[in-house]
């Protein structure tokens, strides 16, 4: 019981409140954030959402303008980042130049008065496979193996959270790829709360148990991946996590657990539980890959939600093809199809049927920017 | 005649450099080569015949030897007088925005860029108006003055280009303040204080402006021996301390060169 109590907040971080400006200009509004003990966190946002300030913040590089940092129940507020019990992986690594790769693992240990350093910084070398360059410099190993070394360094101090700033972004995408599943085995194998920052949606929704979503210094949404996936809040989760297809509705009435929206004059049906918002006008989405494509003269099952439109563009890309569609109302909406039994009438001009399931719907307040979170936005 | 072309082509930069390089060091050759002379007159310009005498008596001329302990021992403490101030001065400029530290970064280069006989004029008259006895005192706070540029500008280039995530990171790592500066910052501007103190240490030992403007009747520094030597004709000890300086000089590039080499190497 004892036991279990300690385990519950040994790791947790407990943000209250915290916040950061400087000048005029607000980095983090005032926010309230808990990182459960051994959780793989995320927060995710673009560049100058707040992400790598709050992180710093943590980590006592920053200071707060409000609030408090509270880690394992102990306040830290105050605390130098010498004090506080985690450790960071910088972006670019922030690798001593000077020493070798043995002298930067054991860093943490030698300041902290450890005797006896050899055997554990031997061991925390083979973890990340770098037993024979722990006599090299730096600059003589290759960005992964960088990257690992970073990890080895923060690791080794056992710290009860471990920060992770961009740590992939300087890495090509294949490696990229392969040191995601090699953080999470290692996070997953010494059960330390990770808390990673990221711009990459793919790579926060591989590695994270919550992401935290970040836009302007705020915290827009909280969740696991595929909640956070299925059912966005707003209007810039929906575009900054994958894709999604939204459309200006009307809400025109009810039908038992579904609202009946209006799009364009044609009725659709979306879940209550999947509105985030009272509002009249709304935005109805629906992400690409849950919608089927079907030529016009096809019959469509009943109780789905239907759109006409003609096919504007198709391109293929191996597992799938991605179709725009222009409905008969006058919006544009992406198709993702998987690639198995491909209609050969489906060609750009053809008339079309766009049908899914209601319950891929979800409905947001319509005073949000419609293409917030997008690319299109942000250039 | 294609293929001769094509071998200059190919030697240019070679034949260049090693052009360049005879350039700088013939005279230093040429000083090499007196020293083992024996003159025949009081002027070493002529050979006449091989001889060691310089060499295994190479204080053997008067006051000659004071003078250069008093040019080693002012290079010394103007080269750690310097480096130490200009350190802290360019971590100032460098790190913090204070006020006046523009003025400051101005005022810092002007040494440099001064004539040193306007300096050295001016700075004798500073010293007699604040009635301070010329000698070693006033000839030491004149070489840290127009040292402290050099210090500053080669450490200050150091300190700007050092990632400030390398601090936080040892901060990160448990370090405090103190441990993060003797291990992380003071080691990654060391190239540049080094730099600047061999700077210092070299301007310091051969000046003769501005020393000859504050020194005192008993302070007689090398180059000003050298200077009043070569009056009345010059001595070949002065060729033997000459070589020495040069050969110590180019085993000490040569030592700081390989160090490095084989620090990336084998590190």
């Amino acid at each position: 019981m004892t036991d279990q109590l300690r385990d519950a907040t040994g790791g947790d971080v407990r943000l209250t409140g915290i916040g950061k400006t400087y000048g005029s200009f607000t980095a983090v509004h005032p926010l309230d954030l808990t990182v459960p003990q051994g959780s793989f966190f995320a927060l995710l946002g673009a560049s100058g959402c707040g992400k790598t300030t709050t992180l710093r913040m943590i980590a006592g590089l920053e200071e707060p303008t409000s609030g408090t940092v509270l880690i394992g129940g102990q306040d830290v507020t105050a605390l130098p980042p010498y004090k506080r019990p985690v450790n960071t992986v910088f972006q670019s690594y922030a690798l001593f130049p000077h020493l070798d790769i043995f002298e930067n693992v054991a860093f943490g240990l030698r300041r902290r008065g450890k005797k006896d350093v050899k055997k554990q910084v031997d061991e925390m070398l083979e973890l990340v496979e770098l037993g024979q360059y722990a006599r090299r410099k730096p600059h003589q190993l290759s960005g992964g193996q960088q990257q690992r070394v970073a990890v080895a360094r923060a690791l080794i101090n056992h710290p009860q959270v471990l920060l992770l700033d961009e740590p992939l972004g300087a890495l090509d995408l294949k490696l990229r790829r392969q040191m995601q599943l090699e953080l999470k085995r290692i996070q997953t194998e010494v059960g330390i709360t990770f808390v990673h920052v990221t711009h990459d949606q793919e790579e926060a929704m591989t590695m994270a148990d919550t992401i935290a979503v970040m836009n302007g210094g705020r915290v827009e949404q909280l969740g696991a991946p595929a909640e956070l996936y299925e059912n966005p809040a707003t209007t810039f989760v929906a575009n900054f996590l994958g894709q999604s297809n939204l459309l200006p509705a009307e809400v025109t009435g009810g039908a038992g657990e579904d609202l009946l929206v209006s799009v364009a004059g044609t009725r659709l049906a979306v879940p209550r539980a999947r509105c985030a918002t009272g509002a009249e006008r709304v935005h109805l989405g629906v992400r690409p890959e849950k919608i089927t494509i079907t030529h016009a003269t096809e019959q469509v099952a009943e109780g789905r939600n239907k759109l006409a439109g003609t096919v504007l563009d198709s391109s293929f890309i191996g597992v799938s093809t991605q179709y725009v569609v222009r409905t008969d109302g006058g919006q544009e909406v992406t198709v993702f199809e998987q690639n198995m039994e491909r209609d050969a009438r489906i060609v750009p001009g053809a008339a079309v049927q766009l049908h899914w399931n209601p319950a891929h719907s979800f409905a947001l307040d319509a005073a949000q920017a419609i293409d917030a979170g997008t690319a299109e936005e942000a250039a | 005649m294609s293929r001769i072309l094509k071998w200059v082509r190919a030697h240019l930069v070679v034949l260049a450099g090693l052009l360049a390089l005879a350039y700088l060091v013939l005279p230093n050759l040429v000083v090499l080569a007196f020293s083992f002379n024996k003159p025949v007159g009081k002027f070493n310009y002529e050979w006449n015949e091989f001889s060691t005498d310089a060499w295994t008596n190479p204080c053997g001329v008067a006051d000659m030897c004071q003078s250069l302990s008093l040019s080693l021992r002012i290079a010394v403490l103007a080269t750690v007088g310097a480096t130490v101030l200009g350190t802290m001065v360019a971590f100032a400029l460098a790190r913090y925005r204070f006020r006046g530290r523009s003025a400051t970064t101005a005022m810092i280069f002007l040494p440099m860029a001064m004539p040193e006989v306007v300096m050295a004029a001016s700075l004798g008259t500073l010293f007699l108006n604040m009635r301070i006895p010329f000698g070693f005192t006033t000839i030491l706070i004149a070489h840290i003055m127009f040292c402290l540029s050099f210090v500053v500008t080669a450490v200050k280039a150091r300190v700007m280009s050092m990632d400030p995530r390398l601090e936080q990171a040892a901060q990160d790592l448990y370090a405090t303040p103190t441990q993060t500066f003797l291990r992380v910052t003071l080691p990654l501007a060391a190239p540049g204080i080094a730099a600047g103190a061999l700077l210092s240490f070299a301007l310091s030992f051969d000046d003769f402006i501005i020393t000859q403007f504050n020194s005192g009747p008993t302070t007689v520094t090398f180059p000003m021996f050298v200077w009043g030597a070569s009056q009345r004709g010059i001595p070949v000890q002065v060729n033997v301390i000459g070589t020495a300086m040069f050969v110590a000089a180019v085993a000490l590039t040569v030592a700081g060169q390989w160090l490095g080499n084989r620090r990336k190497a084998t590190a």
